[in-house]
């Protein structure tokens, strides 16, 4: 039998706006595995993410999460970080007026008394910063602006990268962190990420593109197409997908359920 | 004894009477101006009416007419460290410090000033060179048609006066600090503060008006500041009084050309508070720029009033004033700008920004512009809102708890008023005072 699996998701169905999106997703992640997600526009990847983080707009409907045994959809979204969870947005938010290192010195710390660990004071935090910094090769002039606001489209990608360095966490999301990233940030993203991986933890990544996975190599490589992870199998299946597109698998899923409309 | 039209059984009236009595040394103008304006409060009576009372529409004073006030009280005692850790404090910063609406002189201070320049209490300066106030007090501040400044005008005793010779320039900020002690009860105090600022002078003014008492006492202050001819004046006045007490306060400004005025109002405190701040932009190339954060919460109620008279040519005006309102709160924001004819280029920004954290909370913002003359640059608006929330969830997505996101994102709105305060070291102080207030009402302070 294998070890009680990190993140367990059955039969997930949650809806936005009163649209069904999600419509009933299976999916499970052991610790040291990394999962790719890809599926075309629209199909529900940054859904089946921001539900797994937490986030309110989201009406879960049916199923159920387990993370680390416990239910995690019982779980507010700040609990579910400082549990281990971490989501890297597909578009992050700005904040106007928090300054981005108050905001990391925070969060951190946050997590830390979650785990019973005392508060990192600011050298010491300072300090961690910079060699956080250093893995993700961000200019230190970020610390001091506000989250986010202003950033580039890859410099918003790589603070997502840089707050999952410093926040360890036990499960990552990372929803198309690859999207706006130039060829050389492409490489220290994934190198940032791949410094990160370890036995206890898991990843699962959202993206459109095989070219992230020749730098994160994943284990399991899943299909979402309507809402539904329609076919799973090893990173070859990526190259499949490079080759061919879409249209072959939803053809394939829409004459396996002729009866729906 | 002065003959006034006013019922006998007004107290104001009888406290009038007695300070009346003892004032025989005041000067004949300053007497006649008391009296005046005693006899033009007595026949406003305070602006309760609720129809027909347009600079009172979204604030009712009735709280404040219908309280019983001592006028006669004893000053209570404070001490250095108490005043210290209640209001913003630098040794260097000249000081005069008034204890239940009483000047004391132990704890005030006016050793580093640079040559020339006068800080006094209004008791002494009318003294000593009442010629110099002369043309000045009372003409800035209306008292003719505001009653709540004809009633500080009749109570004139004391206050502060700042007389800044031509081309001097204030290192540190002036500190013009009232405190209400926790014994003090119900007290009535009318402030007065005159600010003389000569040719090409250079200053900064802090007022603070702060209180730890659950009293409902009321302060009437009124402040008013001339800016000579390229004059640099930088105004900060933090509202910090007391939970229950009653705070009206006027601010009137002239400005002679090329000066430039700076203000900063920070409001926190009082049950019922209502700041008025008029400028006159009287000749070509004065600037004014008025900046304001307010913070209520509870059934607390705040009224910014401002107006700006663009009077020339080639004035500029901006506002930028921001509420944060919590529980049942309810803040007002009144801006006028007014641009006469003739006053060509004018140029004048208005907004008004409010954060609404709790339902029960209102904002009644209206910004106004009235342009009689053409070619000019104005624009104005108003915002209300509620934090956003995909920012709320960006943060606790991170880990941090509802309430310490929350506090990040508020002190997040307020920041922008804080750190553009012209005397830096009020910005860390407030940043620091402010967070409390925020962080009481949210159970957790951030990390
Ligand atoms: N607030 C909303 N109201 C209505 N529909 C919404 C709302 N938010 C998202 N949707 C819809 O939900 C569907 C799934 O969106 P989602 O962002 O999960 O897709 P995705 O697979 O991540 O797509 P992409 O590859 O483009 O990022 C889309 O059709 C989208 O339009
Ligand atoms: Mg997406």
């Amino acid at each position: 039998m294998s070890p009680s699996p990190l993140l367990q998701v059955a039969g997930l169905r949650a809806s936005i706006a009163g649209k069904e999106i999600l419509k009933g997703v299976d999916l499970t992640v052991h610790t040291g595995e990394v999962h790719a997600i890809m599926g075309p526009n629209g199909s529900g990847k940054s859904t089946l993410a921001n539900v797994i983080a937490g986030h309110p707009a989201y009406a879960v409907t049916g199923g159920s999460v387990r993370y680390r045994g416990k239910d995690l959809l019982a779980m507010t979204p700040d609990l579910r970080a400082r549990e281990g969870l971490f989501l890297a947005f597909q578009y992050p938010v700005e904040v106007p007026g928090v300054r981005n290192s108050q905001f990391l010195r925070s969060a951190l710390n946050a997590g830390r008394l979650h785990r019973g660990l005392p508060e990192l004071e600011l050298k010491e935090f300072n300090k961690l910063l910079k060699e956080k910094m250093a893995l993700v090769e961000m200019n230190p002039s970020f610390t001091t602006r506000s989250v986010n606001e202003g950033f580039s489209g890859g410099e918003k990608k790589r603070n997502e990268i840089l707050q999952m360095a410093l926040l360890e966490p036990t499960l990552a999301l990372l929803d198309e962190t690859d999207s706006g990233l130039d060829i050389d940030a492409l490489r220290t993203v994934s190198a940032g990420v791949n410094a990160l991986r370890r036995a206890d933890n898991a990843i699962v990544i959202v993206t459109h593109y095989q070219r992230l996975l020749d730098y994160i190599v994943p284990d399991f490589v899943h299909v979402l197409v309507d809402g539904r992870l329609v076919r799973s199998g090893g990173r070859e299946l990526a190259l499949e997908l490079e080759r061919e597109g879409y249209e072959r698998i939803r053809q394939a899923v829409e004459s396996a359920q002729p009866a729906k409309s | 004894m002065p003959t006034v039209t006013a019922p006998p059984t007004s107290p104001y009236q009888s406290a009038y009477d007695s300070l009346a009595s003892q004032s025989a040394q005041q000067p004949a103008w300053l007497r006649d101006l008391r009296r005046n304006a005693m006899q033009r409060f007595a026949h406003l009576g305070f602006p309760t009416a609720r129809r027909g009372n347009e600079p009172w529409k979204y604030t009712s004073v009735a709280p404040i007419a219908q309280a019983a006030l001592a006028h006669d009280a004893a000053a209570g005692a404070a001490t250095l460290a108490h005043l210290k850790r209640l209001a913003p404090w630098r040794d260097a910063w000249p000081r005069l410090v008034f204890v239940d609406g009483r000047y004391n002189a132990r704890l005030s201070s006016c050793d580093s000033l640079p040559r020339g320049v006068r800080l006094h209490t209004l008791a002494h300066a009318l003294a000593t060179d009442p010629a110099a106030l002369e043309p000045h007090l009372g003409h800035i501040a209306s008292w003719t048609d505001d009653a709540f400044v004809a009633l500080n005008t009749a109570f004139l005793a004391d206050g502060a006066v700042l007389i800044i010779p031509p081309g001097a320039v204030l290192e540190e900020p002036v500190h013009i600090l009232h405190v209400v002690t926790d014994g003090a009860g119900a007290i009535a105090a009318h402030p007065r503060t005159l600010v003389l600022a000569g040719d090409r002078s250079r200053a900064a003014i802090i007022e603070t008006f702060v209180s730890a008492s659950g009293a409902a006492y009321f302060t009437n202050a009124v402040t008013e500041i001339v800016a000579a001819p390229s004059a640099q004046i930088a105004h900060a006045k933090l509202m910090l009084e007391g939970a229950a007490s009653y705070h009206v306060g006027g601010t009137c400004v002239r400005q002679a050309q090329d000066s430039a005025f700076t203000s900063a109002s920070i409001s926190s405190g009082a049950a019922l508070a209502r700041n008025n701040l008029a400028i006159l932009l009287a000749s070509p190339g004065a600037s004014c720029n008025l900046s304001g954060l307010s913070l209520t919460a509870g059934s607390q109620h705040l009224d910014n009033t401002l107006s700006v008279d663009h009077a020339a040519p080639h004035t500029t005006s901006r506002q930028i004033y921001k509420g944060i309102l919590d529980g049942q709160s309810r803040a007002v924001f009144v801006g006028r700008v007014l641009v006469r004819q003739g006053a060509t280029k004018a140029d004048a920004v208005q907004r008004s920004k409010n954060l609404l954290l709790s339902r029960g909370a209102e904002i009644d913002a209206k910004p106004s512009l009235e342009i009689l003359t053409d070619d000019v640059r104005c624009s104005h608006g108003a915002t209300a809102g509620e934090l956003d929330q995909s920012a709320l969830f960006y943060l606790m997505s991170r880990g941090l708890p509802r309430d310490a996101a929350r506090s990040l994102l508020v002190q997040a709105f307020a920041s922008e008023i804080i750190q553009s305060l012209a005397i830096a070291p009020l910005r860390t102080w407030l940043d620091r005072r402010l967070a409390l207030p925020l962080a009481a009402s949210h159970a957790e302070v951030p990390a």
